[in-house]
């Protein structure tokens, strides 16, 4: 097996308010393989958004407290202040970002040429020596380089089925449609050719008549570059059809990861099950798990499920540990619903 | 084209705005009727001699009269002749209007150069110390008496320290005058020696009428930039790793600005007027001085003309800044 | 009662409060905290231009009064300009955007477009102009500030009520048969009341500001009132060597204005949560 491309290793973080904290993330674990596409899923508010977030180190700095764990990068702490340029230097090259809401995630003010040049200009697979000692503002883009980029942009457009792509560079972002800005914002992930892109609900603030066409475009291009892709949804319908693997979290914690024919034919954690008979037939949304996340001030200690969960018991209150529920199917749960057994240390990490 | 629609519609309005000023002035000025004739003619001019002066005005006619005259008159460029100078109004206003202008300026470049970097640093390190030493100078750049301010910093700098010219435009006789911009004529007519002594003498007074609108101007891009900080497409940026002074100076500023633009047209007026107390204290030769003084002469038509210049140039600029507006924002044109 | 506890626990809003608190309590009992009240008319030509001490905290002017105790009766002036000014122009503005903002046809339009012409000059201009044809007075100060002040009030007012108009309790209000005049007081205009409180803390500084300019430039009451304006251009021929004289007036309009400010200020964050902005 080779080396991750990432691993989340026990993340636990949250948010300072006023005299309390909210403690988002409990020991998170996630694992993402080169090339393949990993549905990150759970109900609104499990901390999928923030787990991604992290990654892309775009988490409020103010209120920011990180209690332990880690994020690597193929070699780079993601997390640690003395690596800021290299994470810069990663973010945007080599991992990049398609945004929940294709309507306000463009610059309003400028042409979508303007924003796809400037992206170019600092991330294109084409840049040499990629720290500059000029100041940003002034740094300039060298012409030779911007004529091969823009070969490759209105290349990428057409991939993507954007028509005319010249007229719709000097567009600004307002005068396309949301199905068309979230074709761009593909677009905008896959030019700096990465190695991992990281999509946050990529779909929700779009028409359900177009979201399969966007999801099977993400697919059909990352797997044909061998990308990466990290997809959070709430969505177990759209995540069957477009993931590898699955990994699922509550609360803010990792409580199953499995390839997806394994994830939907044996459930193991009590929760997986929950989620999975709460789909309405014919796929779709998630619908009733009776009662309520736990609140994120006050959580349970231990599996943060335990507070819906019928076969909890006292063992509940610590962590349970990641076993096997079967190749590559881990699962951290005290009472599964399949025979386990403890994983080995190694692939603590690796699952 | 859109643009052109808008402007034009703007336009539309410009002509009934100035006529609306006009007569508002016209009014206002006419409330107590004081007898210009009788100023006119001096103290020792008998009652026939003031009889005949006002009837040659046209100041025994109805009010309404001498207003349709006057506009007559206004139509053309007339605007009468003033009591003081003895010279046309209009001439004289359009003499001074340029030493406005140019201190105005003066002070608009130094209320952006000083305002909107400081909002921007302030929104970016909220709540640091950094930023609560700006926030209470911005408060107190707007809690000043702007004629207080200009004796107090001539008192110190030029009486006290003598670092700075006491009052005036120039030293001497100034630059060979073209546009009445005496930096613009003394660049055109390379006298170095001008050009340095006229920004001398403007420091005080442009920095004293800035202050204000540069406090103005630091709450406005503070609180524009906050609100975009937290916008997706600025979290996009970073997300993508694009240089973080690029994302603040470029991305942010330039939406942040936006609602700033809306504001420069108000701080433009705010300095007009301001400029109408400083001039008097650093006897700035403009407008504002020319104002006083004609207050001082009850120089009716003067202080009417003067009202209607300023409109011209209120209005105008707030027509400009209307058409910069759509530049700067796209989605203004939808 | 919530509200005023969450303004005071606003460090800048409570000191804001304060200093208006100061300036209020100052003007009242001026006749009795003032050292030398009888120094606003009366003149001791041997004590002149004495500069700070026990016996004058601020100094002596011109005339050899009490700078300190004339300051303390200049308080009573400006309060009396901006309360006034304010309330009248409150009062012709209020009206005017409610009717306009509600009878946005013809009405609103005409009604606007009068008040774009008031704005169409720079506020002191219009003011020095209306003052000086009326002659140098506190009276005529107020009237002039009053006349160039409303369409501020008239201009936001108006803006709330064509937004508040489309609201459905409005048009509800409307549906059961309320007459114009009942939904606009009792409907519309409470849902103002926040916008115009912020705009009037704010709008009294900026009045406190402009009296002075016109009492600078002569056109306020004349002497021997301590009006503070004018104090400051008394001192202008004695500096820099009396500058007690200019410094004390031009001190209490800063620490004024900038209570108003203040209070403006605060009383935005808590009133009106989508007015945060750095305007003013």
């Amino acid at each position: 097996m080779t080396e991750p491309l990432l691993t989340v290793d026990s993340l636990s973080l949250g948010f300072r308010g006023k005299g309390s904290f909210a403690h988002i993330l409990d020991g998170a674990n996630m694992v993402m393989r080169r090339g393949e596409i990993m549905g990150l899923v759970g109900e609104s508010g499990c901390g999928k958004t923030t787990l991604a977030s992290a990654i892309l180190g775009i988490l409020p700095r103010h209120s920011l407290e990180i209690r332990g764990g880690r994020i690597r990068f193929d070699g780079t702490d993601m997390l640690d202040p003395a690596q800021t340029a290299q994470q810069q230097a990663i973010r945007g090259r080599r991992v990049t970002f398609i945004p929940q809401d294709p309507f306000t995630s463009l610059n309003p003010v400028f042409t979508i040429g303007q924003q796809i040049d400037e992206l170019m200009k600092w991330k294109s697979p084409r840049r040499e020596g990629a720290s500059s000692r000029m100041p940003a503002l002034l740094t300039p883009y060298p012409r030779a380089r911007r004529k091969a980029d823009r070969e490759k942009v209105l290349e990428m457009l057409n991939l993507v089925q954007l028509p005319r792509p010249e007229q719709l560079l000097r567009k600004y972002p307002h005068e396309v449609s949301g199905g068309q800005r979230q074709r761009l914002m593909i677009a905008m992930a896959l030019l700096p050719e990465p190695d991992l892109i990281i999509a946050d609900e990529p779909t929700t603030a779009l028409d359900v008549t177009i979201q399969a066409q966007i999801l099977g475009l993400l697919r059909r291009l990352a797997n044909d570059r061998g990308v990466a892709v990290m997809l959070t949804t709430h969505d177990l319908g759209s995540a069957y059809e477009i993931c590898d693997r699955i990994t699922v979290m509550y609360a803010g914690q990792d409580v199953e990861a499995a390839p997806v024919s394994e994830f939907f034919n044996r459930p193991t954690h009590p929760y997986t099950a929950r989620l999975l008979a709460s789909l309405p037939e014919g796929g779709g949304g998630m619908t009733g798990i009776p009662g309520e996340l736990p609140s994120f001030y006050a959580p349970p200690p231990g599996c943060r499920f335990q507070t819906r969960c019928d076969r909890a018991t006292e063992a509940c209150r610590t962590r349970p540990t990641p076993d096997l529920a079967g190749p590559a199917h881990v699962v951290r749960c005290a009472h599964p619903l399949f025979p386990t057994q403890p994983a080995p240390a190694r692939q603590e990490i690796q699952a | 084209m859109r643009r052109l629609e808008l402007v034009l519609s703007r336009l539309v309005w410009f002509i009934p705005t100035l006529f609306g000023l006009v007569f508002l002035v016209f009014f206002i000025s006419n409330v107590i009727p004081t007898d210009p004739a009788r100023i006119v003619a001096g103290e020792n001019a008998t009652e026939a001699q003031v009889q005949a002066l006002r009837a040659e005005m046209g100041l025994d006619q109805p009010l309404h009269v001498q207003f349709g005259r006057y506009i007559g008159d206004l139509a053309t460029g007339d605007m009468g002749r003033s009591l003081y100078t003895r010279r046309a109004i209009s001439d004289d206003l359009m003499h001074r209007l340029p030493a406005t202008l140019e201190l105005t300026f003066a002070a608009m470049i130094i209320a952006i150069g000083l305002g909107v970097p400081a909002g921007v640093i302030s929104a970016v390190r909220r709540n640091s110390l950094t930023d609560q030493v700006l926030r209470v100078l911005s408060v107190s750049g707007l809690a000043v008496a702007s004629f207080w301010l200009a004796m107090e910093l001539q008192m110190f700098f030029s009486t006290r320290l003598g670092w700075m010219p006491l009052n005036g435009r120039v030293s001497g006789w100034g630059p060979d005058e073209i546009t009445g911009f005496y930096v613009i004529d003394s660049i055109l007519s390379g006298d170095w020696e001008s050009l340095r002594d006229t920004l001398h003498h403007m420091i005080l007074p442009a920095f004293t009428l800035a202050l204000p609108a540069a406090a103005t101007l630091v709450r406005f891009t503070r609180a524009g930039v906050l609100e975009v900080i937290n916008s997706n497409y600025v979290t996009y940026e970073r997300a993508m790793g694009f240089p973080t002074p690029l994302i603040i100076w470029k991305y942010v500023l330039r939406n942040a600005l936006i609602s700033t633009v809306t504001q420069i047209g108000l701080i433009f007026g705010a300095l007009f007027a301001g400029a109408v107390v400083v001039e008097a204290v650093f006897d700035w030769p403009g407008l504002g001085t020319y104002a006083v003084q004609s207050i001082l002469q009850s120089d009716t038509k003067a202080i009417l003309g003067f009202s209607i210049i300023v409109g011209i140039v209120f209005i105008g600029v707030n027509l400009l800044v209307d058409i910069i507006h759509t530049f700067i924002d796209p989605r203004t044109l939808k | 009662m919530n509200a005023l506890k969450r303004l005071m626990s606003d460090r800048a809003a409570a000191l804001g409060a304060l200093l208006i608190f100061g300036l209020i309590v100052v003007a009242v009992l001026a006749p009795w905290i003032a050292p030398y009240p009888e120094d606003v008319t009366a003149f001791h030509l041997a004590d002149r231009l004495q500069p700070p001490s026990a016996e004058h905290l601020f100094g002596t002017d011109r005339m050899g009064a009490d700078v300190f105790s004339r300051l303390l009766f200049g308080a009573r002036i400006t309060i009396t300009i901006a309360v006034i000014a304010v309330g009248v122009a409150v009062a012709i503005g209020v009206p005017i955007g409610l009717i306009a903002g509600y009878y946005d046809g013809f009405t609103g339009g005409f009604l606007m477009r009068t008040s774009d012409i008031f704005l169409a000059v720079p506020q002191i201009v219009l003011a020095i102009a209306i003052a000086q044809t009326l002659g140098p007075s506190v009276e005529n100060v107020i009237l002039a500030l009053s006349v160039t002040y409303w369409p501020f009030w008239a201009r936001l007012v108006y803006a709330e009520t064509k937004s508040l108009k489309k609201q459905t309790f409005v048009e509800a209000a409307q549906a059961l048969g309320a007459s114009d005049w009942r939904v606009m007081v009792m409907h519309i205009l409470p849902n103002t009341a926040s916008a115009i409180i912020v705009r009037t803390s704010i709008g009294m500084g900026a009045t406190i500001l402009t009296a002075a300019a016109l009492g600078f430039l002569g056109l306020g009451a004349p002497p021997p009132t301590p009006e503070w304006g004018r104090t400051i251009s008394e001192a202008r021929e004695f500096l820099p060597d009396a500058w007690w004289y200019a410094a004390a007036p031009g001190l209490a309009i800063f620490l004024v204005v900038m209570g108003f400010n203040l209070l403006g200020d605060g009383l935005r964050d808590i009133l009106d949560p989508k007015l945060r902005k750095g305007s003013r």
